[in-house]
C-alpha cells in the first residue's frame, strides 16, 4: 500500500505541474460550459423578420403587434414588392419573412384567411426554429382572438397545445450540461491517461516500472487513480457551476448520478489505457484519443445530433459509443429526475464494455511483456 | 570478488519469427564482478539483459538470477536487482530529492531507510545544495551518475546498465566507472553492456556478441593475448568482422 502511495504521489506530482495537462483539467471544463451554454444557443430570442403586407389593416397589423411582443422577434424591415423577398435574404436582413397575402383582412373574418411564412434554409436549424416559433405564435393569437368572438373553438379546429415536460422553458443550457459532463470526463479520464503512459513509455522510464517489483497491474491502477479522483471533482464543479451560473438543477439523486459518472470514468479510463497499450508515443495516443473517442462522443452520441434521426447505419454504429449510454443515463437522471429503475439496461451495457475493455488492455498489456 | 555465482545462464535464446536476437548464449557471473557484455548495435544486447531482468520470456535456454528462475520467479528477482537503461530514466520534472524518495518507494524501503540513504547518496554525489532542484535541470553527466545511485539504492545483488554512457563525455564516463568500482567492491554485482570499447578494459570479464552469438568470453587481457592485439577495439573488430551476417 505504501508502494501504491509513494506511486500516486507522483502522479500527482507530474499532473500539477504540466501547465497544458492542468489547462485541459480545469480549463477545458469551464470553458465548454460557458461556451456551449452562452454562445451556442439553440433558443430564439429577438431574430429579425421582415414583413410583406399587402393587407393593411386592424387583423394584419394585430398579428404584427403579436409577433413582435413576443420577444422571439423584431420587425427588421418592412417589403413593399415581391422582388424584395429575395433580396432580404441575399443581404441578410431577415431569417424569416412573412407575406400576408392582399385578401387577407376580407377572409379574416370569414375565417379562411392564409398567410405564408418564407425561411431561409441555409440555415434549416435556425429556419426549423423560427418557423415553428412563428407558428405557434399565430395559433395562440387566433385562439385568443375567436375566443374574445366568443366563437366555438371546438367545432371546427384543434388546436394543439404543447408544452414540453422535464425543461419546460426549453432552456438549450438545460440540454448542454449533460453532454458537457460527458465529454468532459471522456476527454479528462481518456486522453489524459493514454498521454501520461505513453509519455513514460517515450521517456524510457516505463521500463524501470516493469523491473522494479511493482506489479504491472498495480502501475495501471496508479496511473489511473489521479485521474479518476480529478475527474469526479471535475463533474463536480461542471454541475456546481451550470447550477449557480445557468439554473439548471439535478433532478434527481446526485448520489447515484455521481456513481454512475464514476463508473462511466471507469470506461474511459480503460479506454484510455487500451489507446496506451496502442500507442507508442503521446501523439499518437492524442490523435487516437482526438479522432478515435472525441468526434463520436461529440457526433455520434447525441448530443448535438438526435440518433433518431440518423441513417441506420450510424444509428448501429453509435451504439459502441459509451458515451451515448452515459448521455441517456445522466439526462434521465439530471433532466427527468428518475432512479435507476429507468436506466439499469444503460447502466449494465456501460459496466459490460467497462470490463470488456479492462479484460483487452490486461490481454494486450501482457502481450508486450512476453 | 567470491566465488559465489550470481547469474547463470544456459543455451539462453530468444527468436522473434524468423529472426534469432539471441542465439544459445551460456555464461556464468560471479558475485561482485563486473561483467561486460560487448557488441555492435543490434547484436542482441538489450534483448539479453531484457530476459535476465524478467522483461521478456526467453524463447529456450534456461538462466538464473540471484539464485531465482527467470521464468518462474521473475518476482523475487526484481526484489533483488537494479537496472539503468540506455534511455535516460529519472523524472525529468521531479526534483533530485523526489526521484530518490519515489524510487526508494517502490522497492518497499521503510521511511528510516529512505532517509538515511537518501542523505547518504546525496552528500556522495556532493548534490547537497540542489537537493529541490528538478532533474531536468542537472546537467546530463550528472544524471547520468544520480541514475546510477539510484538503481542501486536497494543495495541489489546484482545491477543491469544497459549502456548506461552513452552519450557522457569521457570525464564523466571516468567519474561513473568510479561509481561502478565503489558497488562493485560492495559486492553488488555490475552487469553492463556497452560500445565503448575503451571502458571493456575497465571490466573483470567481458564478453563480446555478434549478431545474437557469444563468440568469446574472458578478462580483456587474456583476449588482447589471444587475438593478439594491442587494444580491446582491435580485438572486438577483428571478432565482429569475421563474424558478422553475409546479408550486411
Amino acid at each position: 500500500m505504501k508502494v501504491f502511495l509513494a506511486f500516486v504521489k507522483k502522479e500527482f506530482y507530474h499532473i500539477f505541474r504540466d501547465k497544458r495537462t492542468l489547462l485541459v483539467l480545469f480549463g477545458m471544463p469551464f470553458a465548454q460550459l460557458i461556451l456551449f451554454g452562452y454562445a451556442i444557443t439553440t433558443e430564439v430570442s429577438n431574430a429579425s423578420i421582415a414583413v410583406y403586407n399587402q393587407s393593411p389593416g386592424q387583423f394584419s397589423e394585430q398579428l404584427i403587434d403579436k409577433l413582435v411582443s413576443s420577444d422571439f422577434f423584431t420587425v427588421s424591415n418592412r417589403i413593399a414588392s415581391q422582388s424584395e423577398i429575395l433580396e432580404t435574404f441575399r443581404q441578410n436582413k431577415a431569417k424569416l419573412v412573412i407575406i400576408i397575402p392582399p385578401d387577407f383582412e376580407n377572409k379574416f373574418s370569414r375565417n379562411e384567411a392564409e398567410i405564408q411564412l418564407i425561411a431561409d434554409g441555409s440555415d434549416p436549424n435556425l429556419a426549423t426554429i423560427l418557423g415553428s416559433s412563428a407558428n405557434r405564435i399565430i395559433q395562440s393569437w387566433m385562439n385568443e382572438l375567436l375566443k374574445s368572438k366568443g366563437a366555438n373553438l371546438s367545432m371546427n379546429t384543434i388546436i394543439p397545445e404543447v408544452r414540453w415536460h422535464y425543461n419546460p422553458e426549453l432552456k438549450s443550457v438545460a440540454m448542454f450540461v449533460p453532454g458537457v459532463v460527458t465529454i468532459i470526463l471522456m476527454l479528462v479520464s481518456a486522453m489524459l491517461t493514454s498521454i501520461s503512459i505513453t509519455r513514460e513509455k517515450e521517456l524510457g522510464t516505463i521500463e524501470i516500472l516493469y523491473v522494479s517489483p511493482l506489479k504491472p497491474v498495480l502501475i495501471i491502477i496508479g496511473k489511473v487513480v489521479p485521474f479518476a479522483m480529478l475527474s469526479i471533482l471535475n463533474a463536480i464543479f461542471i454541475l456546481v457551476m451550470a447550477y449557480v451560473i445557468f439554473n439548471v438543477p439535478v433532478n434527481g439523486s446526485i448520489a447515484l448520478l455521481l456513481m454512475e459518472s464514476m463508473l462511466f470514468i471507469l470506461t474511459a479510463l480503460s479506454l484510455g489505457v487500451f489507446i496506451s497499450t496502442v500507442a507508442a508515443s503521446q501523439q499518437t495516443a492524442l490523435m487516437l484519443s482526438l479522432f478515435a473517442l472525441m468526434l463520436p462522443t461529440i457526433l455520434l452520441s447525441g448530443f448535438i445530433f438526435p440518433i433518431s434521426n440518423m441513417p441506420w447505419p450510424l444509428q448501429i454504429i453509435s451504439n459502441i459509443i459509451p458515451a451515448k449510454w452515459f448521455l441517456i443515463i445522466i439526462k434521465t437522471i439530471m433532466l427527468k429526475g428518475l432512479g435507476i429503475v429507468y436506466i439499469w439496461k444503460e447502466t449494465l451495457i456501460l459496466l459490460g464494455m467497462t470490463l470488456g475493455l479492462i479484460a483487452l488492455s490486461i490481454r494486450k498489456f501482457k502481450i508486450r511483456l512476453q | 570478488m567470491s566465488d559465489k555465482t550470481v547469474i547463470t545462464a544456459k543455451d539462453l535464446s530468444k527468436r522473434f519469427g524468423d529472426f534469432t536476437a539471441v542465439n544459445t548464449i551460456s555464461f556464468d557471473v560471479r558475485q561482485g564482478e563486473i561483467f561486460g557484455f560487448l557488441g555492435a548495435n543490434g547484436a542482441g544486447k538489450t534483448t539479453a539483459i531484457k530476459m535476465l531482468c524478467g522483461l521478456s520470456k526467453p524463447t529456450s535456454g534456461e538462466a538464473s538470477i540471484a539464485g531465482f528462475d527467470i521464468y518462474k520467479q521473475t518476482e523475487e528477482i526484481k526484489k533483488h536487482i537494479g537496472y539503468m537503461s540506455q534511455h535516460f530514466s529519472l523524472y525529468q520534472d521531479l526534483t533530485i530529492r523526489e526521484n530518490i524518495r519515489f524510487y526508494a518507494g517502490i522497492y518497499g524501503l521503510k521511511a528510516r531507510q529512505i532517509k538515511e540513504r537518501s542523505i547518504e547518496l546525496i552528500s556522495d554525489l556532493g548534490l547537497d545544495d540542489y537537493t529541490d532542484r528538478f532533474v531536468k535541470e542537472l546537467p546530463l553527466g550528472w544524471k547520468q551518475k544520480l541514475a546510477f545511485s539510484i538503481a542501486v539504492i536497494h543495495n541489489p545483488s546484482i545491477v543491469f546498465l544497459d549502456e548506461p554512457t552513452s552519450g557522457v563525455d569521457p570525464i564523466t564516463r571516468r567519474q561513473f566507472w568510479g561509481l561502478i568500482y565503489e558497488a562493485a567492491a560492495k559486492g553488488i554485482t555490475i552487469f553492463v553492456t556497452t560500445h565503448y570499447l575503451e571502458e571493456a578494459e575497465y571490466c573483470d570479464r567481458v564478453s563480446i556478441m555478434v549478431d545474437g552469438l557469444m563468440h568469446d568470453l574472458d578478462s580483456p587481457k587474456a583476449l588482447m593475448e589471444k587475438y593478439n592485439k594491442p587494444t580491446m577495439n582491435d580485438v572486438f573488430l577483428q571478432i565482429a568482422i569475421r563474424n558478422s551476417r553475409k546479408e550486411k
